[in-house]
């Protein structure tokens, strides 16, 4: 690293209050416009080492570098031209206006005797206070402002220090989710832009995850690591320093981990209940399961498809004929006229008629799966020659279901889908299920669905491939079911 | 919201009430004296022009010797009293916060009723021993509470300094009740010094506050921003560029020198540092570049006018000017904090 890119170095500092240093031996650096973030549980010193970068608290021993100069030997107000605070809390005793607050960030910037206000300052007062969105009511009293207004005022005070680092206190503390993100978003595009030095504590980790370069984590004092987010937040590393059980999952939309917390209550292993057939009830024109508890499911349904909780299984029968234009829409309707809650609810929808569905309970070593299928093969086709098969989505002909008692890993997941597919594919070829368009055998039909579900308590059944205990049980119920289910297929289109 | 048209107005608002006070101080009292004659008498003392012929030479001797420097004196210490209490007000951070919040009018009332009680008279100054040794048992007051406080903080915690000077305040007090318990014959004068009077004090008693004030005042106005930026806390203050160790012992001292200077030559007149800042504070906001400014004004049109009232509510006799501006001071304070609360609510 070059030594021009480094704005702040902290070398083994430890300092505090008085006789009790709360912070020992911590290095770190941060680099030029890099977004930097303080993390760490209660009283692991994160305020502490705040004040000691802008230098409220002497460092006992060790030394700060800033900008390549000695912290100390910045006089006030050569420091807050370089570096400006966002404190955590702010004191207002007096009502001061929007205004005479945001002014008061010229002070370092005021020189000679009577420390005037030129028109420069005036013009700097003005753009940080459109930049933050308070200009609009820069004559209003800060008591009469919200918490989330007001903290956008302390922000334009210390933007009109004009600074080329910001410290900031767990800026988000008080504001609802848009500024949040507001805010973060606006310091963010500071740092690349070449414009700022952010230095943060966050509270939140996931936050912090998302906003970071690099995060500094420290328990009791002490640098834990300081690393990319993706490094520092692990399970692991954050179970052992915040002493809690927490759970890590990708963001939905950006590559960057989040945390999640695992209620005690919710979390405590309630004696399961096993899931078979005797929960499955036919009604109308619907298959519904009901669990007792959510089951993690990962699906292709027409509700509920990817990963999620659910509670409710629904394969519903529709005619040949149903208008699939808005299919999503109408099957939330459905369900929610059946007294569903859409959100708590994988469902599916076929053609076949349900008295044709095979399903079975299928043991393992210390787990069970439940099978479900419902075949018809009116689009049979071979996946190979999916081109030929010019057809809009009609409702799904072969729905499988895969319901496991036990504790599945996401990876298991994807290999159960794997093995039960190709277990109904070995089915479609047993039962010389043929692709009329090509004449080839068929693997499966044009709008097969599938949903793999865990009550995910019990044992751990990291592997579903065909040679996994986990495996092997989806193989052979997937397969018997299908066979059965187009066995039953078979016989209904015989007899009407 | 306080426009900047609005608080403009503040200026000639206040100068017009400062003018009509002392005009009003100046021409009441058991000899009534005509404001035209008052206007005549000090345009020809300042510019050596010769009396108009209606105006008699009793009236110039009363207006020259007697009332105007009360007036002017009364004026001083109103103002000395309303900056100083503006000053440790923002610098403490407490609207309640005022010279006697932090031991300095007990020191300097400590100091004077020790030169009474002992009759004191120090070689050379005679007459000025009592304010001489106010102003100094002021600023040994001041030093002693900033010594005791840094020896339990370090860094001079604003709440550390406010505690100190209570308990500082509270054991002067008590000095002080022991010397009147202790006095036979002089129990009068203690008091009466006590309650505060601007009475009978002549050009000299002016010539002693005068530098005080003007030392104090022009620190006190340079130090507007630094206490408004202490206004948001210290850790604020510092964030923004204030050296804030060297700025507070400054006001401090100032405002000592203040308070020790007024209390010398006038006693103990409270409610003057505590009620005027606020005052301004509700009518033209915080801002101390104002506000200070603006507290001379009306604490100088306010005193001269409590020691009129006192000087007539009871004429011949005179009430202590501190009486009035409690009567006038804590209703008022009242007043508004109530407005305030229903504000709010």
């Amino acid at each position: 690293m070059k030594e021009v890119d480094c704005m702040i170095d902290v070398n083994q500092v430890t300092g505090g209050y008085s006789n009790e240093p709360i912070i020992k031996d911590v290095s770190l650096n941060v680099l030029k416009y890099e977004f930097f973030g303080i993390i760490g549980p209660n009283g692991s010193g994160k305020t502490t080492l705040a004040k000691l970068l802008s230098a409220l608290l002497p460092v006992q021993t060790g030394a700060i570098q800033l900008a390549g100069r000695p912290l100390s030997e910045y006089a006030p107000k050569e420091l807050a031209r370089l570096m400006a605070v966002l404190p955590q809390h702010s004191s207002q005793t007096f009502s001061y206006t929007v205004y005479e607050t945001v002014s008061l960030g010229r002070y370092a910037h005021q020189k000679g005797f009577f420390n005037s206000f030129t028109q420069e300052d005036e013009e700097i007062v003005q753009d940080v206070m459109r930049q933050t969105g308070v200009v609009d009511y820069q004559h209003a009293k800060l008591d009469e402002l919200s918490g989330g207004e007001r903290q956008r005022v302390y922000l334009a005070q210390a933007l009109a220090q004009k600074p080329a680092i910001l410290l900031l206190d767990e800026p988000t503390n008080h504001l609802d989710l848009a500024y949040q993100k507001d805010l973060l978003d606006v310091l963010k595009r500071w740092t690349l832009e070449n414009k700022l030095t952010v230095i943060s504590i966050f509270h939140d980790l996931n936050l912090a995850g998302l906003y970071c370069d690099r995060l500094l984590l420290l328990k009791n004092g002490q640098n834990i690591i300081c690393d990319k987010p993706d490094e520092v937040l692990k399970k692991e590393r954050l179970e052992c320093v915040y002493g809690t059980k927490i759970e890590k999952n990708p963001h939905p939309k950006v590559p960057k981990p989040q945390i999640m917390l695992v209620p005690e209550q919710l979390s405590r292993a309630i004696e399961p209940e096993e899931i078979g057939p005797h929960l499955l009830k036919h009604i109308d024109d619907m298959i519904w399961l009901q669990t007792p508890t959510p089951m993690k499911t990962m699906s292709s349904s027409v509700t509920g498809a990817g990963l999620g909780w659910y509670r409710h299984f629904v394969n519903r029968h529709v005619d040949k004929g149903y208008d699939c234009s808005d299919h999503r829409a109408e099957m939330k309707r459905y369900l929610i006229e059946k007294g569903l809650d859409p959100n708590d609810t994988a469902g599916m929808m076929t053609a076949v008629h349900l008295e044709q569905a095979a399903s079975g309970l299928f043991e393992g070593d210390g787990f069970s799966v439940f099978v479900m299928v419902t075949a018809g093969v009116g689009n049979a086709l071979d996946v190979t020659q999916g081109e030929q098969h010019v057809k809009a989505y009609t409702p799904g002909t072969i729905n499988t279901w895969v319901l496991v008692n036990g504790d599945m890993r996401d990876e298991s997941f994807i290999q159960a889908i794997v093995t039960a597919t190709e277990a109904k594919t070995k089915a479609l070829r047993e039962m010389a299920v043929m692709d009329q368009l090509t004449g080839n055998v068929a693997t499966g039909t044009s709008t097969d669905s599938i949903l793999i579900a865990a009550t995910q308590k019990g044992t751990v059944l990291e592997f579903a491939g065909p040679i996994a205990p986990l495996g092997q049980v989806v193989a052979r119920g997937v397969y018997e079911c299908t066979i059965q289910a187009l066995k039953n297929d078979r016989n209904w289109r015989h007899d009407s | 919201m306080f426009s900047k048209t609005r608080r403009i107005a503040a200026y000639p608002l206040l100068v017009i009430a400062l003018v009509w006070a002392v005009l009003m101080g100046i021409s009441i009292g058991t000899v009534h004296i005509p404001i035209l004659s008052v206007v005549n008498i000090i345009w020809s003392n300042i510019f050596q022009t010769p009396l108009a012929a209606h105006v008699a030479d009793m009236h110039e001797n009363i207006v020259m010797n007697i009332r105007l420097p009360r007036v002017v004196l009364s004026g001083l210490v109103g103002a000395s009293l309303a900056i100083a209490g503006a000053a440790f007000q923002g610098l403490l951070r407490n609207p309640l916060a005022d010279p006697y919040t932090i031991g300095v009018s007990s020191g300097a009332s400590v100091g004077a009723v020790l030169t009474l009680f002992f009759n004191l008279s120090l070689p050379f100054i005679g007459l000025y021993t009592l304010p001489v040794v106010s102003i100094m048992a002021s600023f040994i007051t001041i030093f002693l509470v900033l010594f005791f406080a840094r020896q339990v903080d370090r860094t001079m915690r604003v709440e550390t300094i406010i505690l100190t000077g209570v308990i500082f305040s509270s054991f002067l007090g008590a000095m002080i009740s022991l010397m009147i318990a202790l006095t036979g014959e002089e129990l009068r004068q203690i008091i009466g010094w006590l309650l505060g009077s601007v009475a009978m004090r002549g050009w000299e008693y002016v010539g002693i506050i005068l530098p005080f004030f003007i030392i104090g005042t022009v620190i006190l106005l340079l130090h507007a921003k630094e206490l408004n930026a202490m206004s948001f806390g210290e850790d604020q203050a510092k964030h923004l560029g204030v050296n804030v160790e060297r700025k507070k012992l400054n006001v401090l001292i100032a405002g000592s020198l203040l308070t020790g200077a007024a209390v010398a030559v006038s006693g103990t007149i409270g409610f003057v540092g505590l009620v005027i800042p606020h005052f301004i504070r509700i009518l033209w906001g915080p801002d101390h570049k104002h506000l200070l400014p603006l507290s001379i004004l009306a604490g100088a049109a306010f005193l001269i006018l409590a020691d009129l009232v006192s000087r007539i509510i009871i004429a011949p006799a005179v009430l202590p000017i501190g009486v009035i501006t409690a009567l006038i001071g804590a209703p008022i304070f009242a007043l508004i904090l109530m407005r305030r609360r229903f504000e709010r609510s």
